[in-house]
């Protein structure tokens, strides 16, 4: 053997030796094959699954078996005579309520940032909270709300308005004004946050040094403030687009009783019970259309997404006076917060207490029935137990808890795990191919993620059985959909941790475990904890994810209260809304006090 | 105690070429110093000796024993390298109190508990900081950190003592304190050490010898001495010293039987083996001439040797004075040790040795002539 073979056969038995003994190059190789397996592959499948012939279709297509490679649901969906019906007006529709949510939420949502970070408000305390507060609430539970208050006679069971003998008409109270509203009081908190963030990184010696130039008022805000914000106002309207088009439970809560379809809502409906290889292809192009808009963002403002403010030195932020209008500005926002917030939520809290919905809170009309009453006591056309003696409810509830909290452990862990992976491997690959992967269920509107999971685990694969309509599959799409937002905290923790911490342990000779339970994990317990409980509030009131793999035996809370709801029984629809959201503010709460977590952060 | 040899060490980030064919011997007790601006590879060396960065090419030997073959693949871990660090930033372990921070490496080590107090208590004791061992970091001053950061890193008498810039984050007046601290360390443990700057004046008073880094090479490895007086090229020569040398555009000559070097402040002859093999192989060339500020004295009377000028600006800094002259459209910087005596605008004639000055050939901007004692 000559002296290079036996230095190449060295150098191939080092480097597998490297890798093996090195407990980090494992995670990292172990990391990037199930990243492949649970997010790359299933898309993969989904796309292919479009192209082949399945038994219900056999008959339409002449000539072909099952399995074969066939172009008929692309051309059903694309240009066949339904187009029109199934696909054209569907996306009108989506296009249409994305267009207006954003037209409308991105100025609400930058208007309240600049008066509660910027101006001299008073009482901004009190009106952050009233700002706050519509984060926590699912977006579900504000469509819920909405028709507590706006529900007219349809379905024998009227709302608060109609109760008060005002004719609600059904434009008003279902379809697209009706969503827009809803999405608009729940997306501005996106643009809110953004902006109030990137507003507070702005020193206000810039604006200071504007002031000194000569500048006014005005042209500051115009010149020096507007511009260093501009990039998180685009990038928030893109989000708020990309989130608004592909929304499900709103569009579905409030636009399939007057048969108003959105690509979600219709996808949903081809899969539920139509051709599901159709609804593929519809989840197909409402992923593009979703990732593709954030993607082109990316690309043509990426590059400037924030400006770097020069931190370090301590900065002052002073506060623009509002001059004598301030007080008007404050009654208006008060009101406008109280009326949009505050009065929906306690119209839905009193539909609970009602015996029938829109005749008023007198006595006659009140009752703990929908809560703790017997199916024996039951009056009238009543058929359900109050929730807390109904055996759907208890069961949903455990559903509920066993899949938020084993999913939010979960994917806390893994969140983690991958962040500690994303933050050292910056700029190597494997850390920005960790980092690109995980992003991807991120682009993903959640109705058409967790279509990709049914098209692919509603089979068996060799010894894997098919996970239709189990536990599993549920759990599965959970933690990888949740996983962005996880490892996005989790890289956060573990930035903080610097390098050099690990390195000095590194070199005084502890090995990769031991770095990892005497540095790494004590230091990073408390983002560990913040980071679960954010989790844990995202899974507790999910409700587009899960929808799709909904069977009797493993309901949750949201979807008990969306059935409910479809079925017009209001108030037990509205008890389980306010469980969901006394158990998410309380969560909040315990959150916040306990690790001194951002409400903001965890909104999604 | 250890002896270093870096040979043929080539490292990328990316695209990025940090480091090229770096050859480097560090002898057993040395202070080395690694000095370069920001940027230039210096801490990347010091990485890769310690272990936390792979170079893609070249070897690494600690006292004759192979830690890093790029051919075969093979790195070492840095806990088998009988090194120990000091990081810019300290790197404490926040959740760890001092004495915990300086046992940790100890306890890997499977020291009892009575050696790891008796090494921990010897440490601290030798950095002046025994009393804070039950603090946590963040209960110490910056300067505080600093001492622990390296109590930590000799509390087992590493053979080998790596510091990443550590002085940087300390106000002047403790940056001079652990100067001397440091130079102390070194007597005492005997200990290799090898310590990256981009201050000139660490690189000076402490080191028994310097490497100063370029863009990823190094250009230059001398004694502070040698360094000082002696600048290989340009860059090293306007880098080291402060105030800045004073440079002087000059046209050489090679005549019979030696080479004459004409400026604005003269003519000088110097002999043939005075200069380098860097010298041009023209007859005529243009060169620049390189002057200490230090190195040129004022007298007022006018004298045979002596250059006038005329006094342009007057910076009194306590123990010295700083007077820049001009010489026709030439300005130059002139150090002198005392209290202004100089009025601006007033006459005064300098006195050069040409022995002392460098030149340096302009085409290349390498050391033609070296500056004589």
């Amino acid at each position: 053997m000559s002296s290079k073979a036996a230095v190449a056969k060295t150098r191939i038995k080092n480097r597998i030796k490297d890798i093996v003994k090195n407990p980090y190059h494992m995670i990292i190789l172990l990391s990037l094959i199930s990243l492949f397996l649970l997010i790359v592959l299933p898309m993969i499948f989904m796309v292919k699954n479009t192209f082949v012939l399945s038994a219900n279709e056999l008959r339409r297509v002449s000539g072909k078996e099952v399995g074969d490679f066939t172009l008929y649901y692309w051309q059903y969906l694309l240009a066949s005579k339904l187009s029109a019906a199934h696909l054209i007006t569907p996306f009108k529709h989506s296009l249409t309520i994305a267009f207006f949510v954003t037209v409308l939420a991105v100025p609400l949502g930058f208007g309240l940032a600049w008066l509660m970070v910027r101006s001299d408000l008073p009482g901004k305390k009190w009106l952050t909270i009233g700002i706050m507060i519509p984060y926590m609430i699912p977006s579900w539970c504000k469509s819920m709300a909405w028709l507590a208050v706006f529900r007219n006679g349809r379905g024998g069971a009227p709302g608060f308005l109609a109760g008060l003998g005002i004719n609600v008409p059904d434009w008003l109270a279902y379809g697209p004004t009706a969503i827009i509203l809803c999405m608009v009081l729940h997306y501005y908190a996106f643009t809110y946050i953004m902006v109030s963030g990137a507003l507070r990184s702005v020193n206000s010696e810039l604006e200071e040094m504007a002031e000194i130039q000569g500048a006014k008022k005005m042209d500051i805000l115009k010149q020096i403030t507007m511009p260093m914000v501009m990039p998180a106002v685009l990038s928030s309207a893109i989000m708020t687009f990309s989130k608004a088009i592909g929304s499900y439970g709103v569009a579905a809560n409030l636009g399939l009783r007057i048969s108003y379809y959105t690509l979600a809502t219709k996808m949903h409906d081809f899969i539920g019970t139509g051709s599901a290889q159709v609804g593929y292809c519809m989840a197909i192009l409402l992923i593009t259309l979703a990732s593709g808009t954030i993607i082109a963002n990316q690309i043509f403002i990426g590059t400037r997404k924030s400006y770097e403010t020069i931190g370090g030195k301590g900065y002052r932020s002073t506060s623009i006076r509002l001059g004598k209008s301030k007080y008007s500005i404050m009654t208006v926002l008060g009101i406008f917060l109280f009326v949009a917030m505050i009065v929906p939520l306690f119209i839905l809290l009193m539909e609970t207490f009602q015996v029938n919905t829109g005749r008023g809170y007198g006595l006659d009309n009140l009752t703990l029935y929908n809560w703790i009453g017997r199916l024996e006591d039951a009056s009238g056309m009543i058929n359900y137990a109050g929730i807390f003696r109904n055996e759907a409810f208890f069961k949903a509830l455990y559903n509920t808890v066993k899949l938020t909290i084993i999913g939010s452990v979960i994917t806390a862990f893994c969140g983690q795990l991958l962040g500690y992976i994303c933050s050292r491997g910056r700029g190597k690959w494997y850390g920005n191919l960790v980092e690109q992967l995980i992003f991807l269920p991120y682009l993903m509107p959640a109705v058409a993620f967790s279509a990709i999971y049914l098209s692919m685990f509603s089979r068996s694969y060799g010894p894997i059985p098919s996970l239709y309509g189990t536990f599993t599959i549920i759990l599965l799409a959970t933690v990888v959909k949740h996983i962005p937002f996880a490892s996005r905290s989790g890289t956060a923790n573990m930035l903080q941790i610097g390098k050099s911490l690990e390195e000095a342990a590194d070199v005084a000779g502890s090995g990769f475990v031991r770095r990892m339970t005497k540095i790494v994990i004590p230091l990073a317990k408390n983002g560990f904890l913040s980071g679960f409980l954010l989790v844990f509030i995202s899974i507790a009131k999910e409700l587009d994810l899960i929808i799709l793999f909904m069977t009797p035996s493993n309901n949750t809370l949201s979807y008990l209260a969306f059935e409910y709801s479809k079925e017009v029984l209001p108030q037990m629809a509205d008890a389980i809304s306010v469980i969901v959201l006394a158990f998410v503010l309380v969560t909040y709460l315990t959150a916040s006090k306990i690790t001194g977590t951002d409400l903001s952060k965890s909104w999604g | 105690m250890s002896r270093i040899e870096l040979a043929h060490i080539n490292k990328h980030y990316g695209s990025n070429h940090v480091l090229k064919d770096i050859n480097l011997t560090i002898e057993d007790g040395d202070f080395m110093t690694l000095l370069g601006p920001s940027g230039c590879g210096k801490t990347t060396t010091l990485r890769v000796i310690a272990g936390l960065e792979r170079p893609e090419s070249g070897r690494l030997l600690i006292d004759g024993e192979e830690k890093i073959n790029s051919e075969t693949a093979f790195y070492s871990e840095p806990s088998e390298r009988n090194l120990n660090l000091v990081f810019q930033s300290y790197a404490l372990w926040p959740h760890l109190t001092v004495f915990e921070n300086v046992a940790f490496g100890l306890k890997i080590k499977k020291l009892n508990s009575m050696a790891i107090t008796k090494h921990v208590t010897h440490a601290l004791e030798r950095m002046h900081i025994g009393e804070l061992a039950k603090r946590y970091p963040n209960e110490l001053s910056g300067g505080q950190q600093q001492r622990v950061a390296i109590a930590r890193a000799i509390a087992y008498s590493p053979q080998l003592l790596l510091l990443d810039e550590p002085l940087s984050n300390l106000d002047a007046k403790l940056r001079m304190d652990m100067r001397v601290e440091l130079k102390r360390l070194h007597q005492e443990l005997g200990t290799t050490i090898v310590y990256v700057t981009h201050d000139q004046v660490e690189a000076l008073t402490m080191s028994t010898k310097i490497a100063v880094f370029s863009k990823g090479c190094i250009t230059q490895l001398a004694t502070p001495k040698e360094l000082y007086m002696n600048p290989v090229n340009l860059v090293n020569a306007d880098f080291i010293g402060n105030p800045r040398i004073n440079f002087i555009e000059a046209m050489g000559k090679k005549i019979k039987d030696g080479i004459r070097i004409a400026c604005s402040l003269g003519d000088y002859e110097f002999d043939r083996e005075a200069f380098t093999d860097e010298i041009p192989v023209e007859k005529d060339f243009a060169c620049i001439i390189g002057i200490r500020p230090e190195q040129i004295t004022i007298a007022e009377a006018q004298g045979e040797t002596l250059i006038p000028a005329i006094v342009d600006t007057n910076q009194f800094a306590g123990s010295e004075t700083l007077i820049t002259v001009k010489i026709g459209e030439e300005s130059l910087m002139i150090k002198e040790i005392g209290m202004e005596r100089y009025r601006v605008g007033q006459t005064v004639y300098l006195e050069i040795k040409p022995e002392r000055c460098n030149v340096y050939a302009k085409a290349s901007g390498q050391l033609i002539k070296c500056a004589g004692q």
